[in-house]
């Protein structure tokens, strides 16, 4: 019932209370093999309405995101709102280590259920709340969604063409980090339970988790004061009372993209990277002026912007005459500091997540179908990867757990059903 | 120390650039002692690639390197010289956990591999973070963070419809793959206490990016879509966009999810009449007509600074949010209250911002003390009061080049 025998959280329990704002921080805690209940309100999550969707149809259980963000999970419903709701979850808060939520700040606390109230129920118990902007502060009740939670963290300005509006990625992030690092703040919380036996509160602010994803976004303003700003396929390097040098890093090639790096001698690999590629393109012909180019005179802080656009042009000549799986190869035998631009297909299709057994496969009958999951990006030699099992259906596991484990019998979980509770 | 939570963990962290040193960063934060062990005659890229206090070059002068130090003792060490190895092994000895970001071989070249660490000491915690993990075809592959946001499908979702796809300045999975790394290290810790043996941890930062592309990867799986990218549209929403507002490249997100919101927002703007136009009062009529939506919005907030628009709209309930720039950061009261950034005095740099982590604990919180070492700065309280090596070894050692303090760096990255 429990985590599997192996893993490194089997034993945990989590209650996981959480919208589509913290649901990957249980699904992160569940990849370690604890015991995640996902509590919906009756009638199921609001996220269960989160596309895309399995075979494009829209319905609660078919939901593609909310099958990943609660994979491992068991569900039971639950109404917080109600007094016997109330007083069932702090029953199962007694046999509980986590409880993740990621209602609005004090919503909890309203229903008496905050960590100062759930401390005396069970002192060792982690309780993480998960909100864009934290519990307090005076953007706290600010809502937010993807586009402006990123936007808030930074995220948006770093990325764009010069001539339009700076753009988001189109993939959701906002949440998906406010849910790891709500799995690392759990964590380290945890560590501290175990040595002293005492739990705490984890106050997670999704905003921050996008600053600390900006690299070194922050500390280019601390240092030169400028805010870097996406600027099409290239990198704008600041310098210092100068105008930014504008590297060109997206290249066409003969079948979509590739990242290349050709900018200052400052990167262990650049010049043997630089010579690797002009060696290539001599072969054919190509970028000549090029050959016996001395790479490791090329300072970042001081070439003029003609000459390195002179290097790119000529080596984006080469580019183009190739396709990504040639140049991949290349890059791969020659230490050339090149990537293709992949799609999801090339991901799916690419032999090293295969190579490593990234892939799980998690059998869905009611479907009719197994689906193929990304697993799991950490090997641990002594705790294998194990999918507990697929998302569960709207209230799935209630009988397991309030006539099982909780002791209901049927005819109270009737009355708890007819008002609304379950 | 007391409070603490990682008080009296011990962790050599021979991990470099930009993912690794963030993990064992993080037990710093709270209490471990972290010997971050770095060679002057390779210094590593984020010491040689700035951004440099006041832009001058110089190898303890970027903020790069100090980011993801922060509380560590520095140390400089030749890893290639015989004896140089012999000092990283009584390191190992004295440490709980190991840290690797090197390319797959390195630490195996210098006897310092997984298995050969173990040999040391059986109860070793050893973690590995690279691209593309240990094993695989493309597992010696060379790159930096560009390798994981590229094989992992980002760029091709970052940018707009009709143009080529874009580069992440950030190398966004160098910034989520430490994240994972730390809530497994943490448990394998907490088996450690109980079972008292150690664990070896192999992470591929692609796969952590294509895990946080996961709706977009089974949509693939299931339905065969490959997802492109939109601009600054959503599939479901509208208006879903990023406008344009009063001063030089200003901007503001909004996201106007369900009716309520919308009514909210026609209220909020004054109920004009093209709020009334009946296309616009549905979910599908909007979303069917964004174009035409999305410009009459852009209009409206051009006659106002990005926080008025996100000012008044938050006040009526509508999700909205200023494109912040990097300078807006550090004068976000949000995050002020947070205390996001935290200055300390570096040595070279002088008074500096570090950042503190995106969640905060009620009982134990970081503490955040020591700015980041220059390389080699805590060589004596190292080699001495942790390894217990008397001045005259520590003398020979200096004088045999083994602790290095001469640098190989091109002449124009070097301290002036």
């Amino acid at each position: 019932m429990a985590g599997q025998e192996n893993s490194l959280l089997s034993g945990y329990r989590v209650l996981d209370l959480t919208d589509e704002k913290g649901q990957l921080c249980g699904k992160l805690l569940g990849d370690l093999g604890a015991d995640v209940i996902k509590v919906e309100p009756p009638g199921g999550d609001p996220a269960r309405n989160n596309g895309p969707f399995h075979k494009d149809i829209p319905h609660p259980e078919k939901s593609l995101f909310w099958f990943y963000t609660n994979l491992h999970k068991r569900s039971i419903t639950l109404n917080l709102d109600t007094s016997d709701g109330k007083d069932i979850f702090q029953k199962l808060v007694k046999t509980t280590d986590f409880v993740v939520e990621s209602f609005e700040p004090g919503y909890m606390a309203s229903l008496g259920l905050g960590y100062a109230e759930l401390e005396k129920i069970n002192p060792r118990i982690i309780m993480t709340s998960i909100t864009p902007f934290g519990q307090t502060g005076p953007y706290a009740h600010y809502k937010a969604t993807d586009i402006v939670g990123v936007a808030m963290g930074g995220m948006v300005y770093i990325y764009g063409e010069m001539d339009r509006p700076p753009n988001r990625l189109s993939c959701p992030q906002f949440y998906f980090l406010g849910g790891l690092h709500g799995a690392t703040g759990s964590m380290v919380a945890h560590y501290y339970r175990e040595l002293t036996g005492e739990g705490q509160h984890v106050d997670v602010s999704c905003q921050q988790a996008v600053v600390l994803s900006l690299m070194i976004v922050a500390e280019i303003w601390d240092m030169l004061k400028y805010s870097y700003r996406g600027m099409g396929p290239f990198y704008a390097g600041a310098r210092p009372g100068g105008s930014p040098l504008f590297s060109q890093v997206i290249y066409p090639c003969k079948d979509g993209h590739v990242f290349l790096l050709v900018t200052g001698a400052s990167q262990a690999g650049m010049i043997s990277s630089s010579q690797a590629l002009v060696e290539m393109a001599n072969k054919e012909g190509i970028a000549f002026e090029l050959k016996d180019y001395p790479w490791q005179t090329i300072d970042a802080a001081t070439i003029n912007q003609e000459e390195l656009t002179r290097l790119t042009d000529a080596i984006a000549e080469f580019i183009k005459t190739k396709t990504k799986a040639e140049l991949s190869s290349l890059a791969l035998e020659r230490g050339i500091l090149l990537a293709p631009i992949t799609t999801v297909k090339d991901v799916v299709e690419s032999p090293q997540f295969a190579a490593r057994g990234f892939w799980q496969e998690v059998e869905h009958p009611e479907l009719g179908a197994a689906i193929t999951y990304p697993g799991y990006p950490i090997k641990m030699s002594e705790a294998p990867y194990q999918v507990q099992r697929r998302a569960p259906f709207i209230g799935e596991h209630n009988e397991e757990v309030y006539e099982k484990e909780l002791g209901f019998s049927k005819q109270q979980l009737g009355i708890l059903k007819s008002c609304g509770v379950i | 120390m007391t409070g603490q939570v990682f008080a009296g963990l011990k962790v050599a962290d021979f991990s470099w650039v930009g993912a690794g040193p963030q993990i064992a960063r993080e037990l710093a934060y709270y209490g471990a002692t972290v010997v971050r062990i770095e060679c002057h005659r390779w210094p590593e890229t984020t010491r040689t690639a700035g951004p440099f206090k006041d832009g001058i070059t110089g190898i303890n002068r970027s903020a790069f390197t100090a980011a993801y130090n922060v509380n560590k003792y520095g140390i400089s060490l030749d890893l290639n010289m015989p004896k140089g190895q012999e000092i990283a092994k009584k390191l190992v000895q004295w440490a709980d956990i190991v840290s690797d970001s090197m390319s797959v071989g390195a630490m195996a070249k210098w006897g310092l591999d997984y298995e050969s660490c173990k040999k040391i000491k059986p109860e070793i915690i050893y973690f590995s973070t690279t691209q593309m993990g240990q094993h695989g075809p493309y597992n010696k592959i060379k790159g930096y963070g560009f390798i994981g946001v590229s094989y992992a499908g980002y760029s091709h979702l970052n940018g707009w419809p009709d143009r080529d796809p874009l580069p992440l300045f950030n190398n966004y999975s160098d910034f989520i793959s430490p994240y994972y790394l730390i809530t497994a290290l943490i448990a394998a810790l907490i088996r450690k206490r109980k079972t008292g043996k150690g664990m070896y941890l192999d992470q591929s930062q692609v796969e952590v990016g294509v895990s946080f592309l996961a709706p977009s990867i089974l949509d693939y799986m299931v339905n065969g879509r490959v997802a492109c990218r939109m601009g600054n549209r959503d599939t479901y929403v509208a208006p879903h966009g990023v406008f344009p507002c009063s001063g030089t490249d200003c901007w503001v997100a909004i996201a106007i999810t369900n009716d309520e919101e919308w009514q909210s927002f026609c209220s909020a703007i004054g109920n004009p009449d093209w709020t009334k136009d009946a296309r616009f009062s549905t979910m599908l009529g909007r979303k069917g007509n964004e174009d035409d939506l999305e410009e009459l919005i852009a209009e409206w907030t051009g006659n106002y600074t990005a926080d008025q628009v996100m000012t008044m709209l938050q006040e009526a309930g509508v999700p909205a949010g200023v494109v912040q720039k990097a300078e807006d950061l550090f004068n976000d009261p949000q995050l002020k209250h947070r205390e996001h950034f935290r200055f300390l005095e570096h040595s070279e740099i002088g008074p500096h911002a570090y950042q503190s982590p995106a969640y905060r604990l009620s009982k134990t919180p970081c503490s955040i003390t020591k700015a980041a070492p220059c390389l080699g700065e805590d060589n004596e309280y190292v080699y001495k009061k942790i390894l217990g090596l008397s001045d005259d070894e520590v003398a020979d050692l200096l004088i045999e080049g083994v602790i290095t303090t001469d640098t190989d760096m091109p002449e124009a990255l070097q301290s002036k």
